[in-house]
């Protein structure tokens, strides 16, 4: 699999590093009612047939973050975005 | 013809004699032969035995297909076993052996098994070998492992190197043949660049075994010409020798080229193999088809060969496999066979067509129409045929055709499944999109005008598909015949593992009636071939015991490697030495200077002790131990993860990642820090340093070091990519070295400029940038590891060996002792620090008694869940410090805790030790432990339960710190 890296251009996946949905959101609450967002957070993850965006480290390239967009079932990847503007545009919307 | 190889034609040259042996007997052959071929024309058709029944076998295929033939080929250390015999090329000095016999090829005692055959039916290994079940370690397996196995690995080291290598190309095409060609060429012609790749020592594919006619010349004069101009053109990459044994994700092509297998030995500058990774824009599945035999009584006796087969020997090799032919088809193609054969004036007695009423040129030959062989006569050579009729046909070859299969492998590697054509009755590649499509015969064409058409269209990657050269087609037609039911001898399904047609049915009966579970019950296809010859007829045989069509029950999962690849290949040149790097300290040559024995751990090499003469480990880290706690030492702590954070943000940056607070260090103090994973359990510590309002040193344990940086990285990007920090791993641009002991202050004072080591100046805690030895940059942090008055001392990496020893120098005059990482871990012990068998992911900061650390002020990474019931509860197993009962004895570590009363058990368990050392200090075995509600329990007698070593004694609980209680010498 060949990943394009928005730093370093297209890439093989031994290059990467994975981390999991990417979709998902570290809550920002310390009040213990929200205990079960927590939990969620840490503990739960859909396994999706199809589209899914990941977390990919480049480890051993740029060391960003990265969120590929991918087809679980195909490996097609339809996006490539860094961490940091996946979590600012999640932030604007 | 002379003996069994023709007078003329063939692709062989008989300038060049070759001579070789096998099974220690000398024969000749010529350049151009395999090993097969050679064989074939010396008369020899038996080349090995078979797997479950020994039965003699000999060559069925020209090609990677073959199940049968399979050799070990050279000898010693080079020794490469299952190589099957149709792909070695000859060469001079060539020595092979037959495998999987015993005593010998002729004569085998495992051939009994032949005769108690009705017992080795399909899971009969499964039925029998159950019970009684004390049988098994003991007595079946190592009769089983004994008789398991083909050929023999050679033990020793492989003295080849082999390369990886990478490519890049807008067309691969794998396939040389006509559809495979013509696809290069129309590539080629159009610029693009072309990689085209075939397992065959010669390029030409199918041309080079067959009688075509392609542009008003024989279809390979046309080859040649066609391989010419490719060869004359900078972008094409001819790569003979080369099978592409698997398709990947995003259009990767995995090859193996052997680039030196046809030789006795590579030369020194050249690998054996080459293991490449081939990126392709587009690719061309041009592959060709495999000819399928049919199942029928005595399949497998050496001289039974594919039609396809018998006339490449033939034609391309000028090897006769008999003098006397009987052709077996169900199709036209082997009509091929009688008329090529008929040409090299090789007798062919009969073709038995099995249909009715076919309409083929048979050359003369008599046709006996819907025919069957139901028994092939002769043991270790064919001579004659038994038809379903009782007639009896004297012959010495045959030659069988069950049609043909395109060899859809690649496109299927990555989950499509083939679809069946009854139209050619085989499985047909699935549609995988434009980037990597299907060309000839691969394709399902059976026609050569198809095939060329077929290749130029695919070549094609812009504008029009040119014209494509005249060519003489053979009309193609097959009626399915897969098992002649009449048989009366054994028929073969897989030649390779030895399953014949009624194995099938009765996993049908016995309830695997799926294709991938009547392949394991049957191991039908599980062989060294992976069924390539065998699959299609065990898939209709199971078909029809199951009344399904082809389509329903379907194949197999096609997998990587198409053929059997070297792990010497895969390994690459990262072998010995070079399998992994050696990580050394930037103080590695002032401890081997001293004689230090060095450990890995991980990737790096640490200074483990010091030994003088006569010491063993204990000796010397005890040793080290007492002079540092007396005197002073140095010891190597550069393996330390370095972080350098800085930013405006940083202070709040390192607030969320540590489980305490860094906003409110003063600039130029180091705090000890713990970082929780988000789950709320300890993920790393380390002494983390303010150098200025917005700059920090972090440290990391040695382990951790890569994994915290990815961590941050993480952190700050997916979670806080508004904080304006910066961080960056100076793990090895720094040396940094422990100078620890009652004599650290004033050996240091001796290097340092300027700053004035006392508790004002410099008091603990403290951190500074300095500089030492009259100006060289140094950070100095009054930190202890050990307990005792304590620095660390780094300095830029180039200058680690030079101050080290400029630091024993120094402190010679008050007894420096060099010390490793064993007396290093003595001492925290003895101090109660927790190290890895503590933070060993299980832990909480509450277990490791550091729970006072937790803010509650601030949020940070696991703060939420380490508040949960489960990870606060008081009976949780937490760090204390534990001793031997009796003095005299030694704990260790793993050993068990159970209340002093109780007998082992699981319920009965109360925590176990982590940690354990020889204390130089209070003269008896000292260890840390994790215990349920520990902290309660100081002074407690437990048992101690080893229960590898069966072992009982007592213990007795108590603070973690067990040495200095005070830390009297900490603060002195």
């Amino acid at each position: 699999m060949l990943i394009k890296c928005p730093h370093c251009g297209t890439r093989p996946v031994e290059e990467f590093t994975f981390n999991g949905d990417a979709s998902i959101q570290r809550p920002t609450s310390n009040d213990p009612a929200t205990m079960d967002q927590w939990f969620d957070y840490v503990y739960l993850r859909d396994n999706p047939k199809g589209r899914f965006d990941e977390y990919a480290h480049h480890s051993s390239g740029c060391r960003a973050w990265l969120v590929v967009t991918r087809d679980t079932q195909t490996h097609e990847i339809f996006n490539v975005v860094t961490a940091r503007d996946y979590a600012k545009k999640r932030v604007a919307s | 013809m002379t003996g069994f190889r023709l007078d003329k034609g063939g692709l062989i040259d008989r300038k060049a004699p070759l001579y070789f042996t096998f099974d220690g007997r000398a024969f000749t052959g010529f350049a151009g032969d395999t090993l097969a071929s050679a064989l074939i024309s010396n008369d020899v058709h038996l080349m090995g035995r078979s797997f479950k029944y020994h039965r003699p076998r000999g060559v069925i295929s020209a090609g990677s297909s073959e199940p049968n033939a399979l050799v070990e080929l050279r000898e010693g250390a080079r020794k490469e076993a299952n190589t099957r015999a149709t792909m070695i090329e000859l060469h001079d000095g060539l020595v092979a052996k037959s495998q999987n016999h015993w005593p010998s090829l002729e004569f085998d005692i495992g051939a009994l098994n032949s005769l108690a055959s009705a017992m080795f039916v399909a899971g009969f290994y499964y039925k029998t070998f159950m019970w009684p079940k004390s049988f098994w370690e003991k007595i079946y397996e190592p009769i089983i492992r004994k008789a398991a196995g083909l050929g023999n690995a050679s033990k020793e080291a492989d003295p080849d190197k082999y390369e990886k290598a990478y490519a890049h190309c807008d067309l691969l095409v794998v396939g040389s043949g006509p559809a495979g060609l013509i696809a290069a060429l129309m590539a080629a012609r159009s610029g693009a660049r072309i990689i085209l790749a075939d397992e065959s020592s010669t390029l030409g594919g199918s041309l080079l075994n067959e009688n075509e006619e392609i542009g008003g010349m024989s279809g390979h004069a046309w080859a040649i010409g066609v391989i010419g101009e490719l060869g004359s053109k900078s972008n094409v990459t001819l790569m003979p020798r080369t099978t592409i044994f698997g398709w990947y994700d995003d259009n990767i092509f995995g090859a193996v080229e052997r680039v030196n297998d046809h030789v006795l030995e590579p030369s020194p500058y050249e690998p054996r193999q080459r293991y490449w990774r081939i990126m392709a824009k587009r690719a061309v599945m041009a592959t060709g088809a495999e000819e399928r035999p049919i199942v029928f009584g005595g399949n497998d006796v050496p001289g039974v060969m594919t039609a396809g087969a018998l006339r490449t020997y033939a034609n391309r090799y000028a090897a006769a496999a008999g003098k006397s032919v009987v052709v077996f088809t169900n199709n036209n193609s082997g009509y091929r066979t009688a008329r090529d054969m008929n040409a090299h004036g090789v007798h062919v007695e009969v073709i038995i067509d099995s249909r009715k009423e076919p309409n083929v040129d048979a050359g003369g030959v008599p046709v006996i129409r819907g025919g069957a062989i139901v028994n092939v006569r002769g043991g270790k050579r064919v001579s004659g045929v038994e038809l379903a009729d009782h007639r009896m046909i004297p012959c010495d070859a045959v030659a069988m055709s069950g049609g043909w299969s395109p060899i859809v492998n690649l496109m299927c590697h990555r989950g499509a499944k083939p679809k069946w054509d009854e139209r050619i009755a085989g499985f047909v590649p699935p549609d995988v999109g434009d980037r990597f499509v299907a060309a000839g015969s691969a394709a399902g064409r059976m026609l050569l005008s198809e095939c060329l058409a077929d290749g130029a269209r695919a070549g094609t990657l812009k504008g029009k598909t040119p014209a494509i050269p005249k060519c003489r087609d053979e009309a193609f037609a097959v009626t399915p015949l897969w098992w002649v039911k009449e048989s009366t001898g054994k028929a073969f399904v897989d030649y390779q593992n030895d399953s014949t047609a009624k194995d099938l049915p009765l996993a049908a009966q016995e309830g695997y009636r799926d294709i991938e579970l009547a392949k394991r019950y049957t191991t039908a296809g599980m062989a060294t071939d992976q069924g390539k010859l065998g699959n299609v007829n065990a898939i209709a045989i199971l078909a029809e015991a199951t009344g399904r069509t082809m389509d329903q029950v379907g194949t197999t999962t096609f997998r990587p490697y198409y053929t059997p690849v070297s792990f010497g290949a895969i390994a690459g040149p990262f072998v010995g030495h070079h399998f992994q790097p050696v990580r050394k300290t930037p103080l590695h040559d002032w401890a081997d200077e001293l004689g230090a024995v060095f450990v890995e751990t991980g990737l790096w090499m640490r200074s483990s002790w010091f030994p003088q003469a006569g010491e063993d480990w204990l000796a010397s880290a005890s040793r080290e131990v007492l002079a540092t706690r007396e005197r002073v030492g140095l010891c190597d702590v550069s393996t330390l993860g370095k972080i350098d954070v800085q930013g405006k943000d940083a202070a709040e940056f390192l607030n969320r990642l540590y489980c305490n607070t860094f906003s409110t260090l003063d600039v130029g103090k180091a705090r000890y820090g713990l970082m929780l994973r988000e789950d709320g359990i300890v993920f790393d510590d380390g002494t983390t340093s303010r150098l200025a309002a917005d700059h920090f040193l972090m440290t990391t344990t040695t382990a951790n070091a890569a994994r915290v940086m990815s961590h941050m990285e993480f952190c700050h990007q997916a979670h806080w990519p508004e904080l304006d920090v910066q961080y960056v791993s100076v793990t090895e641009q720094w040396a940094q070295m422990a100078i620890a002991g009652p004599k650290a202050r004033a050996t240091l004072q001796k290097i340092v400029d300027k700053v004035t080591l006392d508790d004002t100046g410099f008091p603990y805690l403290a951190a500074k940038e300095i500089s030492i030895l009259g100006g060289m940059t140094a950070r100095l942090f009054r930190i202890s590891f050990s307990g005792e008055h304590a620095y660390e001392l780094a300095v830029p990496a180039d200058y680690g060996n030079l101050v080290a020893r400029s630091i024993m120098q120094a402190g010679e005059e008050f007894g420096i002792t060099p010390y490793g990482i064993e007396a290093l871990s003595i001492m925290r012990i003895e101090k109660g620090h927790v190290a890895g068998g503590e933070l060993n992911g299980t832990t909480t900061a509450g277990d490791l008694g550091l729970g006072k650390m937790m803010s509650s002020k601030k949020d940070y990474i696991g703060r939420m869940m380490a508040a949960r019931e489960g990870l606060t509860d008081k009976n949780r197993q937490c760090v204390v410090g534990i001793r031997p009962f009796d003095a005299a004895d030694k704990i260790r570590a793993g050993s068990h805790i159970l209340k002093k009363e109780d007998a082992p058990s699981m319920a009965a368990d109360q925590g176990y030790i982590s940690s354990v050392a020889w204390s130089p200090m209070l003269n008896m075995w000292l260890g840390l432990a994790l215990l349920s509600n520990g902290r309660e329990r100081h002074g407690e007698v437990v048992k101690i339960f080893d229960g590898v070593r069966k072992i009982h004694m007592f213990g007795v609980i108590c603070d973690p710190m067990q040495y200095d209680r005070e830390n009297k010498k900490l603060h002195a």
